[in-house]
């Protein structure tokens, strides 16, 4: 059954393994709500009026809000990778839920793209809540930060999709410590989330700028702003771009793992 | 889709012709790097049937089965199940087969009944028949009042019960079983030679591996016995056992079996075979078998599938 990389033919059977996580996700609904809305609120009121006091103003707005634009794309990023990694792997692996999947008539492309559809679920769970927090404190600029939504959905399945193709490789859990800190953890602090992009290197901004989480604040952070961001459709594509090639490239990859 | 109650398959009407098949491969062979694991198989399940695949440890069963159903690709051969190609229609046939694996999968995350319905949502089933659909499966499955269990808080019986009853939510015509007994008591094990039963007289088709040969002779109609990849015979157990095996058969064990090894133990007419800690003596006449154990204590019983078993597979472990 070998296959050319190729992406899945659009179906919608990927909705019964979405729903099944979403209602595990309800059952323990509470206590992650509680840390949702908690963590960011923390951050918010430390990193912001800390910082804030010293910095003052970033690119023109109160620090704050710069921060706030930044957290909610980095949270996106952090809560989509996470359950495409470790989640994930403890369905694929250790509770063998996806092969109960496989023994029913869904295929491995289904159960790729229902999970990083939950992924994506996740993430734009976490924004939404970051989003409420920061309008709550008056940093969000106007209506136009719903479209923030939509975007934070499109950034989880793109970080999702590329998290996966860790899983589909992975042995155990060590290699996604791996992947938080040599991969993750040096984007989020170089593309543009607590400080302007500007204040570094020329090479450096041209390095970060091939990858996503760069795009990503540039869409959501005049989003939050109240202004309107440019270059949209560059963007986009480049998220879609990831989003396409971490599908394709980890479906492959599980179909090869588990059809063996 | 349609939800039939247990006692009346959908799948009956489609099985009138006695001599429909429900599963037919050719040549069918899997190659794991240079490690060859099932080599030119051929199988013809009949539709109706309870069909064992027998075979020591590593012989090839599971992976014949996951071919089977489509959850790996065989590197050659052809495989019809339930007159579909596999794999390349392997999903829709699918639909209206059942899996019970090798090792179980229920989902950690889910109670008992949530169990049953969670695997419903995965072949798309809903509406008002599945609530009674699944309340009649905790019946069969005699898990009713635990319904709302966690699967942590079952017993290893209750385990494989749910499994089986999970593999039954679509009304499968076909059912795959891969060693459904392993692990259980001897209640348990009966419990659910009792309920494969039913399902046999509901005419569904089985498919079942197992290690223990009393478990295939009692409920196989037909049995393959699997060795390296290989079937090495195929017919009912009974025709199995005259083939392979002489009438008549002693088991010396233990401290007897050592004294009977100790002496000279060539006898003119009777075949000696040692397994383990046990001698067996197999002849076709009675007399010279009772003779060659002379005056030690012994157990004399009919011929059975497990003489088959260890002749045709030999007596070395495997694995
Ligand atoms: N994914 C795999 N990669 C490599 N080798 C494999 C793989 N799956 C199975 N094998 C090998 O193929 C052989 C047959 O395995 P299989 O599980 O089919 O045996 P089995 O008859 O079901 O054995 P058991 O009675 O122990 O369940 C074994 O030697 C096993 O190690
Ligand atoms: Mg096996």
């Amino acid at each position: 059954m070998e296959r050319s990389l190729s992406l899945p033919r659009p179906s919608l059977r990927f909705l019964p393994v979405w729903r099944r996580n979403f209602r595990v996700w309800r059952k323990l609904m509470g206590p992650s709500i509680v840390g949702n809305f908690g963590e960011p609120l923390l951050y918010l009121l430390a990193l912001g009026y800390g910082f804030g006091r010293m910095v003052g103003e970033v690119g023109g707005v109160p620090y704050m809000t710069f921060l706030a634009s930044g957290i909610v794309v980095s949270s996106a990023m952090t809560a989509a990778s996470f359950e495409a990694m470790y989640s994930a792997f403890t369905r694929m692996h250790m509770q063998q839920t996806w092969s109960a999947q496989l023994h029913a008539p869904l295929e491995v492309e289904d159960v790729v793209l229902g999970e990083l559809l939950w992924a994506a679920t996740k993430a734009l769970i976490n924004s939404t809540a970051i989003l409420l927090v920061a309008a709550g404190m008056g940093l969000v600029g106007g209506w136009q930060a719903l479209w923030v939504l939509p975007v934070t959905l499109l950034v989880g399945f793109c970080f999702a999709a590329l998290a996966m193709i860790v899983t589909a490789l992975a042995r155990n859990y060590d290699v996604f410590t791996y992947y938080f800190t040599l991969v993750l953890t040096p984007m989020l602090l170089l593309s543009g989330v607590f400080f302007p992009l500007d204040s570094l290197p020329a090479v450096v901004v041209a390095v970060v700028r091939l990858l996503p989480l760069a795009h990503a604040i540039e869409l959501v952070r005049p989003l939050v702003v109240g202004g309107e961001p440019t270059g949209v459709l560059l963007h986009l594509a480049v998220l879609a771009g990831y989003a396409l090639l971490g599908l394709a490239v980890s479906s492959r990859l599980i179909e090869r793992r588990l059809r063996r | 889709m349609r939800l039939d109650p247990l006692g009346n398959p959908s799948s009956v009407a489609a099985r009138q012709d006695g001599a429909a098949v429900a599963v037919r491969a050719r040549g069918l062979s899997k190659r794991y790097g240079d490690r060859v694991v099932v080599d030119g198989v051929d199988l013809c399940v009949r539709a109706g049937e309870c069909f064992g695949l027998l075979g020591p440890n590593g012989a090839g069963k599971t992976t014949t089965l996951r071919m089977l159903l489509g959850l790996t690709p065989p590197s050659a051969g052809s495989i019809e199940v339930l007159g579909l190609p596999v794999p390349a229609r392997a999903r829709e046939m699918r639909r209206r087969a059942g899996v019970v694996p090798q090792f179980d999968n229920l989902d950690p995350d889910f109670t008992v009944a949530e169990n049953l319905a969670t695997y419903a949502s995965y072949f798309g089933l809903k509406g008002p028949g599945l609530k009674a659909r699944i309340a009649e499966l905790l019946e069969y499955a005699q898990l009713a009042d635990r319904a709302d269990a966690p699967i942590q808080a079952l017993s290893g019986g209750m385990k494989r019960r749910l499994t089986l009853a999970r593999a039954l939510i679509n009304d499968p015509a076909l059912l795959v079983l891969d060693e459904p007994t392993t692990g259980l008591d001897p209640q348990a094990r009966q419990h659910i030679w009792e309920r494969l039963r039913r399902l046999l007289n509901q005419g569904r088709t089985l498919i079942l591996t197992t290690h223990y040969m009393e478990e295939a002779e009692r409920l196989c109609d037909r049995a393959a016995i699997m060795d390296h990849g290989r079937i090495v015979a195929c017919d009912s157990p009974a025709a199995l056992i005259r083939a392979h095996i002489e009438p008549h058969v002693i088991e010396l064990r233990a401290r007897d079996a050592d004294t009977f090894l100790g002496r000279p133990h060539a006898f003119a007419g009777v075949r000696v075979e040692h397994v383990g800690e046990t001698v067996l003596l197999y002849a076709h006449d009675r007399e010279r078998l009772l003779a060659a154990a002379g005056a030690l204590p012994f157990i004399q019983r009919p011929a059975n599938l497990e003489d088959v078993f260890l002749k045709l597979t030999g007596r070395e472990l495997r694995d």
